[in-house]
């Protein structure tokens, strides 16, 4: 490259620079895209080390029981078994958990639901590895199990865990409770345990380093948190504890919570050598958290003009043996439970309970889904004792900034909520279905037996919305360095890229930023670079994004200051701009900042924080949040009213995505959030019978397939919100709120039945 | 007491052709699927493992030009087979890692048919198999056609989007 000092300064462009590939606002294919689309790209199921051991997880059949005794010595004489370890080899914390530390590594005395770890065994294959777990001898005394949430409230049930039954209870009151109205609807609403599903199973592989630490290559969702949590466990200092990003094949909340992670750390430690684990699907299903089952009932106040007077909400959460994120998401629950409307007098009370069913935590919308469906609900009640039409009763009530919400807090951030509903409700409608339609195209599908004569169309809207980033308080920053060396930027954060398309998106900023055309990124991992915090809560665009913006900016500015020394000038009178040029305030000098920085090596590291906010107050006021999206859905659907069969036919949407980074990455969010919010109203449950999961298989448990999948028709709404460092708000989970309760909507219109429940089964209907 | 444990029992050594190319399985054990053998003996992890009971497609191979899940597969009874995994897709004998991409293979990363990836493979392999079998599929016959291959991340809009560009592109080159 030409010295700077010899490169001549150009004059100020006549014309608009031609555009340049992979800037923020194009759609540059992903850097992972073509090694995934080849079969390269290693998933954490991929890795193999040389003399590497198979780790498996003995886990309890039953769903509460008091472990008398664990023998491995049957397990540890089977040929080709290395290693059996039970809760007494954990060497550190013998307890896990995001929020508080609850969960047991390995079950010591007490087993409190079907599928939690009470061994770990090593060997040579899968195969012997399976074996193993047939030999260890468990010796368990039964107890009543503790499977519904109502029974856990009673004061006179017994806690099955040291912390008590109930997690948390949230009393949110806001204005006047006794506040009256023309008129009150109510409803008992219900929702059903939903999987997160995601492809790549939980996996990893352990290699001690030989000197006491461990390197640990694993799917997750935040390297540093499991690093924390994985060293007490451990009992080492955590820089003994190294964890490297494992390609992640989807997570959807699922991977927030510890899963293998301290088991193959500790049989990689006693065997000293490499250990992976890989859960099977039936596994998987046990092996990680799920969406809370909910019980909710509302009540609704409103003038006799359909302005909102008054929300009363009951919730009850489902958490399962262990607190996981319980904590949290009950809070969503309450602060989201009377929805994106302008509601004067709330009385909410929300409560997560402890049962011996599975544990809940993180699953996308987390605590705004289950809400959504039943305030969405209730809307309609409305809409329909009034004589209103439902969207325009939305519109009514629609939140606007400035507006107070339920909290006490004002909506300071962007909110484009009658935006989006008008957008939505303005996207043409599909075609009748025709008389003699394809059998596809018939709910029910391949299997043949819809009746077109049978078959009522209905059509149905809903409107969501959710906090971004974390709540209540948490400092969730998010560190990323930029070395700009040569025309390169690499960029180091430790984003647990789990699809999203991070990774796309930190290029984007870097190039935009710097002015340069390649940006290539660093390892993901403990080692390098500080926490980027969670990839869950729509959070890593608008904080690691801001965090990798903010370092090209440090990178910029130290260019600046060498490039005015360079050419004589004060730097002050040269200015860094949004498209990453640096330029004089007379127009002669006009360089990219990749163009002045020359051949030396320019870094800078940087944090973003976003501003601090507050706890909740005992009445559940507070200025918890950071910021909020918002998305509005409608659906329509056929129903074979005989058979209580439902194709879902079509959903709108818009969405309040604050600015468009990436065109098909956004789109793809949109998409992909609406398929698994269709999954939730039509067929996906887990099915829990006294704390026995009967369906953990693909076969039993369904997600939809490109056959079950609608048309979808998307409008983002672009507002940018000031305080976002890009002005872009997280877009993964609104799709998946309001696309759940629309299709509900949608099916109580074409069959005239009162869908209390998601998922919505034949039975319901018929 | 080792003595009373019978050692797991060991297959004869077979063989596969995989991707053009005779490959020799030694040591494995009797009953080891086609998928395991693929990603853990021949070092050929492209091909997933999501599931392996045949219901989400992340293992798509073709075995004799047929389209099957490797999970439910026993690699001895492939013994003899053409085998063709996503490794294989941009040519017989293509090395992983020499950037060759296949019309679909091209499409679904620019498309934005990709997010997490865990499915891409199987995909990529039935897509390729659907289309040779119809070079112009209606959108009902694709997705009957790959009603099989479960995505949890893109709600497979833009595979679909994909697909289209692909048959749009073979179309041009050879107008009919």
């Amino acid at each position: 490259m030409t010295d700077i000092a010899d490169t001549p300064t150009r004059p100020a462009p006549s014309a608009p620079a031609p555009s340049r590939p992979g800037r923020v606002g194009d759609s540059p294919v992903r850097p992972d895209g073509i090694p995934k689309v080849q079969g390269r790209f290693a998933f954490s199921s991929d890795l193999h080390a040389e003399g590497m051991l198979w780790g498996r997880t003995l886990r309890s059949p039953h769903p509460h029981a008091r472990v008398r005794s664990v023998d491995v010595r049957p397990a540890l004489a089977l040929p080709g078994v290395a290693c059996a370890l039970t809760a007494a080899d954990v060497p550190g914390v013998p307890l896990y958990g995001l929020i508080s530390r609850d969960q047991p590594v390995l079950a010591a005395d007490t087993v409190r639901y079907v599928g939690e770890a009470v061994a770990i065994v090593a060997a040579d294959h899968p195969d012997t590895a399976r074996r193993a777990l047939e030999a260890v001898v468990v010796d368990y005394e039964l107890l009543d199990p503790l499977v519904d949430a109502d029974d856990a409230l009673e004061p006179l049930t017994a806690a099955i865990h040291p912390d008590g039954n109930v997690v948390r209870r949230i009393t949110l009151r806001h204005g006047d409770a006794e506040a009256e109205a023309d008129v009150v609807v109510e409803g008992t609403y219900e929702v059903g345990m939903q999987d997160q599903a995601f492809l790549g199973p939980e996996s990893g592989l352990a290699i001690p380093d030989g000197d006491g630490g461990i390197d640990l290559w694993v799917a997750t969702q935040w390297l540093h948190e499991d690093r924390d949590q994985v060293a007490a466990c451990l009992d080492l200092p955590a820089e003994q504890v190294r964890l490297h990003l494992g390609g992640v094949g989807g997570a959807f909340g699922a991977r927030e919570d510890l899963s293998l992670q301290v088991h193959a750390c500790l049989l990689a430690l006693r065997t000293g050598k490499p250990v992976k684990m890989s859960y099977p699907r039936d596994e998987s299903f046990v092996g990680h958290v799920h969406r809370h089952p909910a019980r909710m009932r509302y009540r609704h106040h409103a003038t006799a003009e359909g302005e909102l007077v008054k929300v009363e909400a009951d919730i009850l959460l489902d958490g399962g043996a262990y607190a996981s994120t319980s904590w949290a998401v009950v809070s969503n629950a309450a602060r989201l439970a009377a929805g994106p409307y302008r509601v004067p007098n709330a009385v909410v009370d929300a409560t997560v309970v402890r049962t011996n069913n599975p544990p809940c935590g993180a699953m996308r919308g987390f605590g705004a889904v289950q809400v959504c469906f039943a305030h969405e609900a209730q809307m309609d009640k409305l809409a329909s004792v009034l004589g209103i039409d439902p969207v325009e009763l939305r519109v009514r009530n629609a939140l606007a900034t400035g507006d107070t919400l339920p909290t006490g807090q004002v909506l300071t951030g962007t909110a484009p909520v009658v935006a989006c509903i008008r957008a939505t409700a303005a996207h043409p409608l599909p075609e009748p279905l025709a008389d003699d339609p394809e059998w596809l195209e018939l709910p029910g599908g391949a299997g043949r037996t819809a009746d077109r004569r049978r078959v009522h169309r209905g059509i149905g809207f809903a409107v969501g919305y959710k906090n971004l980033m974390y709540s209540e308080g948490f400092d969730d920053s998010s560190e990323a360095r930029v070395r700009l060396e040569r025309g390169v930027a690499t960029v180091s954060c430790a984003v647990a890229e789990v699809g999203q398309g991070f990774v796309t998106i930190a290029g984007q900023i870097a190039r935009t930023a710097l002015g340069c055309d390649d940006a290539v990124l660093g390892p993901t991992d403990t080692v390098g670079v500080g926490s980027a915090g969670s990839s869950s809560a729509s959070r890593q665009t608008w904080m690691s994004g801001g965090a990798v913006l903010l370092a090209c900016r440090a990178v910029a500015d130290q260019v600046r200051h060498t490039l005015a020394e360079r050419l004589g000038l004060d730097p002050a009178t040269l200015r860094h701009t949004d498209d990453g040029r640096l330029v004089s305030d007379d127009g002669t000098v006009d360089l990219t900042v990749a163009e002045a920085a020359g051949d030396d090596p320019v870094e800078a590291t940087a944090v973003h924080h976003h501003d601090q906010t507050k706890p909740l107050d005992r009445w559940g006021q507070g200025d918890a949040d950071v910021a909020y999206a918002f998305a509005a859905h409608r659906a329509v659907v056929d129903v074979d009213v005989d058979l209580g069969l439902v194709r879902v036919v079509q959903i709108a949407t818009a969405q309040d995505v604050g600015r468009v980074l990436h065109p098909v990455q956004v789109l793809g969010q949109i998409e992909g959030g609406i398929a698994q919010g269709v999954g939730l109203a039509v067929m996906e449950e887990m099915v829990i019978e006294g704390g026995l999961v009967r369906n953990p298989s693909f076969t039993d448990y369904l997600i939809p397939t490109i056959a079950d999948m609608p048309e979808v028709l998307a409008t983002c709404i672009e507002e940018p919100d000031p305080e976002s460092p890009l002005g872009a708000k997280g877009v993964g989970e609104s799709p998946t709120i309001s696309s759940t309760a629309a299709v509900a909507a949608a099916i109580r219109a074409a069959c005239g039945v009162d869908v209390a429940r998601v998922p919505v089964h034949p039975w319901d209907l018929v | 007491m080792n003595g009373a444990v019978p050692s797991a029992p060991t297959s004869t050594p077979f063989r596969l052709v995989v991707n053009g190319v005779e490959r020799q399985v030694d040591g494995a054990r009797t009953g080891e699927s086609l998928l395991f053998v693929l990603r853990e003996r021949l070092g050929l992890p492209g091909s997933k493992n999501a599931c392996e009971e045949g219901e989400c497609g992340s293992c798509s191979v073709l075995v004799d030009g047929e389209l099957v899940c490797a999970c439910l597969e026993l690699a001895g009874a492939a013994a003899g087979c053409e085998v063709v995994t996503v490794e294989g897709l941009a040519g017989r004998g293509a090395e992983p890692g020499d950037g060759r991409l296949t019309d679909v293979q091209r499409a679904m990363v620019e498309a934005g048919g990709v997010q997490c990836g865990f499915c891409t493979p199987g995909f990529a392999v039935a897509i390729h198999r659907l289309l040779d079998r119809q070079p112009r599929p209606t959108p009902l016959q694709v997705r009957e056609a790959l009603a099989g291959n479960l995505c949890r991340c893109t709600g497979y809009g833009r595979i679909v989007a994909a697909i289209e560009n692909v048959v749009g592109g073979r179309s041009e080159e050879r107008p009919s």
